[in-house]
């Protein structure tokens, strides 16, 4: 390590003002203190800190989402050669789930971080570590089959327009990686739906690839129970132990509950994400789900799902725990935490249910939420000042 | 007597703690300093030239805005030199002292106010709202004493008292005459103290139990438009026993802390005292540059060893600049030693109850707020932290009267500092609102 710290000390002076390379200076600056821990020292307050920094606690996130990303690229390949009705070995799946999603983990980071940087330097700013997390986000919430020309340019509008004008990380209002879902859904909403966007069928870099079985469908639960006739689920609908395996057609990351609470006692086990939104999500869903499946009815088919299996379907989960659980975005208050968690549970289930355009709703409930949560916590914190105030004039 | 119990904060359980109660004298200080920024609130005035003698107790310099308010000697001697900075800023008043040892001698009949102002132990109290020493014209709501001393490696106040303790009574006598409402005694569950006509509060829980605006939340709030004074025990021994032999005493008890000291202990020395005269041969010797702080280490005053023992006088840390220099990819460490109250290091399950050994680096960068809730678990108050920092940030003067900032001081805000993601100066956030508070109410 040390000719690795001779050579960053030999190459910084061409990045400091006046240097060559000048204008990459906030890029040297995140390089090295991403390889090496600044040794600055306190000068004023505590002469002491701990040794958390943004790096560590956005790190602990992504580790945290690796289950759903090590699972998303297994399930890729797996619904990949059910489709084209080829048996494959584990490994076969894993590959080509790797090489489906690579690119488009590539693009986002790659288009993410470089506005990141180009930011942070014309601000002359540290870079923030925000985007480490929003950069696999981004991979585990847009179908696989979107063009990466198009997420590209969904994470560049997410980026600027939802985080950059804003002030950068930890100044924004929306989800920067659900506005990036939210605009590709919106923008191109043919890609974003239908039966084949959320199966691969044809070939990641020549690998796997043939035709589809007749009679296949890549459609989603949430998107088969969308179409259901009738007065009874149809049986093409998986089970809910399925769902909450996850070899199921869906977003990369969003369909294996397993995974996902794995990733979610990581988090709430290092204190990352805050538990009282967490389950105040899975509170709401289940609450809007009892009183939805209370009521069935053939016009709103989702109604007659019951409340667990609405929890195991489609983006809930995820959202729950990995995008509710936002801080920047989210309620800040304790209590506020649990009005916001609950509301994106309730509004989650009742867009999905009672609304015929969207067949999945957390994505519509986290950003409608995110929008509410500082009047939420100003209401709280008001709450507060009103009881300061009553104080003073009891005296 | 109450008993309050506080879950907020965090015990910092830090390398070079104190085992034993003996105090042992220190070496004579070859020179002695009053450092005027240590009685915040104060523009130092002087009343000694340099040359000038002095007894101990006599007043060095008044409040510029109340002359009332003076600060006084803590040695006889003679105005060695007045340590000037940037825009003839008075840093330090450097004395040399005499062997005479001459006391000024008050008169302990003359008014308690008075005699408070004259000695200088005025100057030793502090006031809420702001955060400074107590302004002459209001009289306060409740004046309250800290009894314990929660913030890591601090000393015990029960040994930095010593016999002093006899003369609580006194001092809670006269300091009821300056207040219409009680007189306030939190204590620990370990170091109990009583005092005739003070009413006594038991608190029970993590730092900062021990810090007077954590108390005074806990007990009766600061409104609005209300004063309350703040002092240490120390303190109000000191204002006893010069109402009962009318003189001041300056001498002190000071811990030597910290993983930088060899032995850790108890020296018996006078305020304003040279760190070389109690650091003698006491600084482990290695090739790791050496923080000194005089104080603790989340509210102490970085000094070099040709510094000054500086207020409230009673402790001094020592810890490492830095452990290890350029750690390579540290955000990514297991290493069970880097020390998190966060469950996001290996420290949490593999060296949960080591004392740690923590250096003076910022580890990480300064960041927009991004977690939410971590002030909160570190300020036992009814106050949302991070709405009244963003506040003060935004110099928003109703909001941050609103949020309650008349209750707090920099001091309360320390741990919130160490444990801060963000790495944002809190205390520098905080003092900074006071002050400007202050600028635009008065």
């Amino acid at each position: 390590m040390k000719a690795l710290r001779k050579f960053m000390d030999k190459i910084k002076p061409q990045f400091q003002e006046g240097g060559k390379l000048a204008k990459l200076e906030s890029v040297f600056d995140g390089m090295e203190t991403f390889l090496f821990t600044p040794n600055t020292t306190s000068r004023s307050g505590v002469h002491i800190h701990d040794s958390n920094d943004m790096k560590r606690s956005m790190i602990t996130v992504v580790v945290a989402l690796l289950p759903c990303l090590l699972f998303a690229m297994y399930n890729t390949g797996y619904q990949h050669f059910n489709a084209i009705g080829t048996t494959a070995t584990f490994w076969q799946m894993f590959l080509f789930g790797l090489l489906a999603m690579l690119p488009v983990i590539v693009v986002s980071y790659v288009v993410g971080l470089g506005i990141e940087f180009i930011g942070a330097q014309i601000h002359h700013k540290e870079i923030q570590e925000g985007f480490l997390v929003t950069g696999i986000l981004i991979p585990l919430i847009v179908p696989i089959n979107t063009p990466l020309w198009m997420t590209a340019v969904a994470t560049a509008f997410a980026v600027i327009f939802a985080k950059e004008i804003f002030g950068g990380t930890g100044m924004n209002i929306f989800n920067v990686a659900l506005i990036t879902r939210a605009f590709l859904f919106f923008a191109y909403p043919s890609k974003m739906s239908g039966d084949l966007a959320f199966v691969k069928t044809d070939t990641a870099f020549g690998y796997g690839g043939g035709t589809v079985v007749d009679g296949f469908s890549g459609a989603t639960p949430l998107g088969e129970v969308a179409t259901n006739a009738g007065d009874t689920l149809s049986d093409k609908i998986p089970s809910t132990i399925d769902a909450f395996i996850g070899l199921i057609p869906g977003s990369p990351g969003e369909t294996s509950m397993i995974a996902i609470l794995i990733g979610a006692a990581i988090l709430l086990i290092t204190g990352i994400a805050s538990w009282r939104v967490m389950i105040s999500v899975f509170a709401g869903g289940l609450v809007m789900g009892a009183i939805a499946h209370a009521f069935p009815t053939p016009t709103y088919p989702a109604s007659m799902l019951d409340p667990l299996a609405q929890l195991c379907f489609g983006g809930f989960a995820f959202a729950a725990v990995f995008m509710a659980t936002d801080p920047v975005t989210g309620a800040r208050t304790k209590i506020g935490q649990y009005i916001y968690g609950f509301l994106i549970g309730v509004f989650a289930i009742l867009i999905r249910v009672y609304n015929g355009g969207y067949p999945e709703g957390a994505m519509l409930a986290v950003l409608l939420m995110n929008a509410f949560a500082p009047l939420i916590d100003y209401c709280v914190v008001q709450a507060n000042i009103n009881r300061r105030l009553k104080r003073a004039k009891a005296q | 007597m109450a008993l309050i119990k506080l879950k907020s904060g965090f015990d910092l359980n830090i390398k070079g703690k104190i085992n034993q109660d003996d105090v042992r004298p220190a070496n004579p200080s070859a020179c002695f300093a009053i450092i005027p920024d240590d009685f915040c609130g104060i523009i130092p005035r002087m009343e000694k030239k340099e040359g000038d003698k002095v007894m101990a107790g006599e007043a060095l310099f008044h409040d510029k805005n109340d002359e009332k308010i003076k600060v006084a000697a803590p040695v006889s001697g003679t105005v060695k030199a007045v340590v000037r900075g940037d825009r003839r800023k008075i840093m330090a008043i450097l004395i040399d002292p005499d062997d005479n040892n001459e006391d000024k001698v008050f008169d302990t009949k003359s008014n308690p106010k008075e005699l408070l102002l004259e000695s200088g132990l005025w100057a030793m109290m502090r006031q809420r709202p702001y955060d400074i020493v107590p302004t002459t014209e209001t009289r306060p709501r409740d004046i309250f004493i800290t009894a314990f001393d929660s913030a890591p490696l601090a000393p015990s106040l029960k040994v930095v008292l010593g016999d002093n303790e006899k003369y609580l009574d006194k001092a809670v006598q006269a300091l009821s005459t300056m207040t219409e409402g009680k007189v306030y005694l939190g204590c620990s569950k370990e170091d109990s103290f009583d005092a005739t006509g003070a009413e006594v509060n038991t608190f029970v829980g993590p730092h900062p139990a021990g810090n007077a605006g954590v108390q005074i939340a806990n007990v009766k709030p600061v409104n609005k438009g209300e004063v309350v004074w703040t002092l240490d025990i120390v303190t109000a021994a000191r204002i006893g026993k010069l109402f009962e032999t009318g003189k001041v005493d300056f001498s002190t008890v000071v811990a030597l802390t910290g993983s930088g000291i060899m032995e850790p202990c108890y020296v018996k020395a006078t305020m304003g005292c040279s760190l070389k005269s109690l650091l003698d041969q006491q600084i482990i010797n290695d090739d790791k540059d050496k923080r000194i702080i005089s104080g603790n280490v989340l509210t102490g005053v970085k000094e070099s060893i040709d510094g000054y023992l500086h207020a409230p006088y009673r402790h001094i840390t020592v810890i490492n600049e830095i452990n290890k220099k350029d750690e390579f990819m540290g955000w990514a460490s297991l290493n069970p030693n880097k020390f998190s109250i966060y469950r996001v290091f290996t420290s949490w399950l593999l060296a949960r109850h080591k004392e740690v050994d923590l250096d003076a680096k910022l580890n990480g960068g300064e960041r927009a707020i991004v977690l939410s809730g971590e002030y909160d678990k570190m300020i036992p108050m009814d106050i949302y932290a991070e709405f009244l920092i963003k506040a003060i940030i935004a110099f928003d003067i109703d909001k941050m009267e609103q949020l309650g900032i008349y209750e707090v001081a920099p001091e309360d805000f320390a741990l919130a500092e160490f444990a801060d993601t963000s790495k944002l100066e809190l205390q520098r956030i905080v003092r900074e609102g006071l002050d400007k508070m202050r600028a635009e109410m008065c």
